[in-house]
């Protein structure tokens, strides 16, 4: 059974973000950058699932310029077999990642895609259950535990009240949520291995799909920021403040 | 302009944030369609018929949409498309987990989780958990949006709106519903409490969370966690308020021992009031909270709940 890991280059989740002073975008020069947490979960599942004899290959891929070729190489770092980077400078929107997705599902024919449940950027949450949607495949999203049985998946999801289990006929999607698993570190010596397996580059141009961007971002701005309100010394001066000054208790 | 609206239910009640996703469709401006999908759900569809704003309710009761999996409502949504402009469901689960299939279908992005319209084709939504705030314009004729219900104020419901049955039954064969474990709880759900009182990693152990029940139950409020705490495992994750959690924004929000991570702060800072307790005078909470009180929570936490 053949995995496919699709994974994103972001702002490693510590830095902290600052908007442009013109306010067009976010200022990514010279930040950290850094695997998708989420798709850093997705990459330490199917890694499991081939340690355990379920999986036979585990292909990770990346869609964006030359840069994201070193997430690519930590995914191989943390156990994928092989890599492929479709090379575009374009920051794509997700329907449009979802159909290069396609493209690569239909050469690759993976039983299982495992993505990220959203990256930490966009915080879009979109591209998983777009690629259901273009190959026809069931999705599991928000995934908790994902077990195989037969030519089924069983995937439990993290849902607003508690858990929902659901069984997928393979070939099926699933993302990942936080407490899937705890991904490894990769080891020195995986990290050598890692530059020595295959990652294949192609050109997203050359996928014959149009990639017209459907969104435009007009502006970026920082947050309203709340002001630090009053300390007070006994819960008796607190409880007053709320019921008479703020008003939200009686 | 027409809007389709998906209203979040469980079957029998129609979740509150739906009326504040309506709040959003109006800003967007149309005739606003409300889509009931479910099965066995008829007390929802009386439910929907009231919300204020709606012309319309459809209604596709049938045990294909007994769990709203994404594969079968997806497919529903998507023959219903054709006569709408704008497709919008409330960011929850079922809307964040089906949504997307239904933007593929039609051959349009999604716009996620907005907090504000500016105009029919343009939007506010946050970016990077919430530290930046983007307003993006959708370029596909129809839009495709799901929407952060802290965002909007609740519409009333003392409407009257035309239901129609739809016979739909799509059906994509290739899911099932195997379980559902889920929280029972007295409290009103996180999402929709007025007061939210959460503990962090300070409360220690799941034993203490008893701490903020009495409060709770004397201000009617939800029970919170920040992840700290559900990563410790003294709660269950969905308790969890925050950027990987929960999107809250109560009229009083009490921080409990949350020291105020980025990633909790995402998740409850547009709340009206906010009231932290906690040991450490330096701990950044006490830098969004409007009132703090600097106090070991053991103490703080008995004495409060005998004083409301």
């Amino acid at each position: 059974m053949k995995v496919l890991v699709p994974i994103k280059r972001v702002i490693d989740y510590n830095v902290k973000v600052r908007v442009k002073p013109d306010n067009s975008d976010v200022d990514l020069a010279n930040t950290k950058m850094a695997i998708n947490p989420f798709c850093e979960i997705a990459v330490e599942e199917a890694v499991r699932l081939k340690e355990a004899g379920t999986a036979t290959e585990v292909i990770a891929v990346s869609i964006g310029d030359k840069s994201c070729q070193e997430q690519l190489r930590t995914a191989l770092a943390l156990g994928a077999d092989r890599a492929i980077q479709i090379e575009t400078s374009e920051a794509l929107d997700s329907l449009n990642i979802a159909k290069l997705l396609q493209k690569v599902v239909d050469e690759e024919q993976p039983q299982l895609v495992i993505l990220g449940k959203q990256a930490i950027d966009s915080d879009n949450n979109q591209t998983g259950q777009m690629l259901g949607a273009l190959t026809g495949m069931p999705q599991g999203t928000f995934a908790s535990e994902v077990k195989i049985d037969g030519d089924k998946v069983n995937v439990t999801r993290e849902i607003d009240g508690g858990l929902q289990t659901l069984a997928l006929n393979m070939p099926a999607i699933v993302t990942t949520d936080l407490r899937l698993n705890e991904p490894r570190y990769a080891s020195l010596p995986n990290i050598m291995k890692a530059k020595r397996k295959p990652l294949d580059v192609k050109s997203a141009a050359d996928f014959g799909i149009d990639l017209t961007a459907r969104t435009k971002l007009l502006k970026v701005t920082p947050p309203a920021t709340r002001q630090a309100g009053i300390v007070v010394e006994t819960i008796d001066e607190l409880v007053e403040k709320l019921k008479n000054e703020a008003k939200v208790i009686s | 302009m027409s809007i389709l609206v998906f209203a979040e239910h469980d079957n029998s009640t129609l979740k509150a944030e739906t009326l504040k996703t309506v709040a959003a469709a109006q800003a967007i401006g149309g005739d606003i369609t409300l889509l009931v999908a479910g099965f066995n759900c008829q007390s929802v569809v009386d439910d929907a018929a009231k919300v204020n704003g709606v012309t319309k309710v459809l209604v596709a009761d049938n045990a294909a949409y007994e769990h709203q999996l994404a594969e079968n409502v997806s497919l529903l949504v998507t023959e219903l498309a054709a006569d709408f402009e704008h497709i919008v469901a409330t960011a929850l689960t079922t809307g964040k987990n089906f949504m997307p299939r239904v933007a593929a279908l039609l051959d349009v992005t999604q716009i996620s989780d907005i907090i504000a319209v500016e105009s029919s084709d343009t939007f506010v939504r946050p970016i990077y958990a919430g530290n930046a705030i983007a307003t993006v314009q959708s370029l596909d004729s129809k839009k495709v949006i799901t929407v952060r219900s802290t965002g909007f104020d609740a519409v009333a419901t003392d409407g009257n709106a035309e239901v129609v049955v739809l016979d739909q039954a799509t059906d994509a064969g290739n899911s099932s519903h195997v379980s559902d474990e889920l929280t029972v709880s007295e409290r009103p759900d996180l999402g929709a409490a007025g007061v939210v009182i959460s503990g962090g990693r300070g409360m220690q152990n799941g034993d203490n969370f008893k701490l903020l029940e009495g409060i709770a139950d004397k201000l009617g409020a939800a029970i919170g966690a920040s992840r700290a705490a559900v990563d410790a495992g003294f709660v269950p994750n969905d308790m969890q308020v925050g950027q990987t959690g929960k999107i809250v924004a109560p009229d009083l929000y009490i921080a409990v021992g949350i020291s105020g991570a980025i990633q909790h702060l995402a998740g409850m800072k547009d709340s009206k009031v906010i009231v932290a307790i906690n040991k450490d005078p330096e701990a950044p909470i006490f830098q969004v909270a409007d009132y703090g009180i600097v106090a070991d929570l053991f103490d703080a936490l008995p004495e409060l709940e005998s004083k409301l």
